[in-house]
């Protein structure tokens, strides 16, 4: 890591650094599958249209 | 959770920006497009979902309208009723901002992340190919065999269309990483073999293609839904180049290799 000095939260140590960069990507993963990607009727119908404009698998 | 909390600052601020552009542009580009494919829809039975059948339904539904109530059998049968939904107008936009920005902040958050292993976005033009890559990966690709679909358009089961295009977005992004961030041969051999892959796997398709909906919508959508995420991606890209710059304070290139 010698770009250290200028990467996001320098003083963790990369352990510590890797759990939070992988903990970031399920959060972001886990909130469009909940909006974009639910089974459940209420979340489909309020997010039709944007299910629609972004071509996820809809129906 | 130092790193995590600056991960999600950063995602929050890009991902409202984008989503705010991407629900403007939906408005104009594709949002009137699913509202005539639902008219299609309407005339021909609405199997599917007929929450345009509420009260606020356009002057052109009524047609529809009338053809649907000489069908009561299917309105006979509330056990398929498809639950709340917003009513049209105002709410049912209102919704469609909330999931562009709430997914926009999704995106981001996913971006911002993988972008910190390869060394961070530094500035608004590492931003820009970071966006293409985004674009690459989470529209054109699994767009290729999946294309946007309208209401009323025939598909395959969606338990499995799902699992396709998560799995073509990652074996993508896998593939776009290994050829930007490693110099040897055989691993980029492997990259094209991982970006090809789902496509010779096959999308599932549905058993007919048969559908009210005219090509010329189908394609005019097609257009429409690519181009908004083109620039959708772009601008996530770039603003998480500038909010991260203001951050370090260092709006410097950091990566000879790349942009």
């Amino acid at each position: 890591m010698n770009t250290a000095s200028v990467s996001l939260g320098d003083s963790v140590s990369s352990q510590s650094r890797f759990m939070q960069l992988v903990l970031s990507a399920f959060l972001g993963i886990f909130v469009i599958g909940v909006v974009g990607f639910s089974h459940i009727d209420a979340v489909h119908n309020a997010a039709h249209d944007y299910r629609h404009s972004m071509a996820f698998p809809c129906h | 959770m130092n790193l995590f909390r600056n991960v999600v600052f950063i995602a929050a601020i890009a991902g409202l920006v984008a989503g705010v552009v991407l629900a403007c542009m939906q408005a104009y580009a594709t949002v009137p497009l699913i509202l005539k494919a639902e008219v299609y829809e309407q005339a021909g039975g609405g199997h599917e979902h007929e929450h345009a059948a509420a009260p606020a339904a356009n002057a052109a539904d009524t047609n529809a309208m009338n053809a649907m109530s000489a069908a009561p059998a299917e309105a006979a049968a509330p056990a398929e009723d498809e639950g709340w939904a917003p009513a049209d107008g105002f709410e049912r936009f209102a919704f469609s901002v909330l999931a562009n920005i709430v997914t926009g902040i999704g995106f981001a958050l996913v971006l911002v992340a993988v972008s910190e292993f390869a060394g961070g976005i530094g500035n608004w033009r590492q931003g820009v190919f970071w966006g293409l890559a985004g674009f690459a990966a989470f529209t054109l690709a699994p767009g290729l065999g999946l294309p946007p679909e309208l209401p009323a358009m025939p598909a395959a089961d969606l338990t499995q269309r799902q699992i396709w295009w998560w799995a073509t977005v990652a074996a993508t992004a896998a593939g776009l990483g290994l050829i930007a961030f490693r110099k040897s041969l055989p691993l980029a051999i492997l990259a094209v073999a991982l970006i090809v892959a789902p496509h010779i796997v096959g999308a599932p398709q549905p058993g007919s293609f048969e559908t009210p909906i005219p090509e010329g919508l189908h394609h005019q959508f097609v257009v429409a839904v690519t181009v908004t995420n083109l620039v959708f991606w772009l601008v996530l890209g770039a603003v998480v180049g500038v909010v991260r710059g203001r951050f370090t304070g260092t709006a410097t290139s950091l990566r000879d290799s790349f942009a």
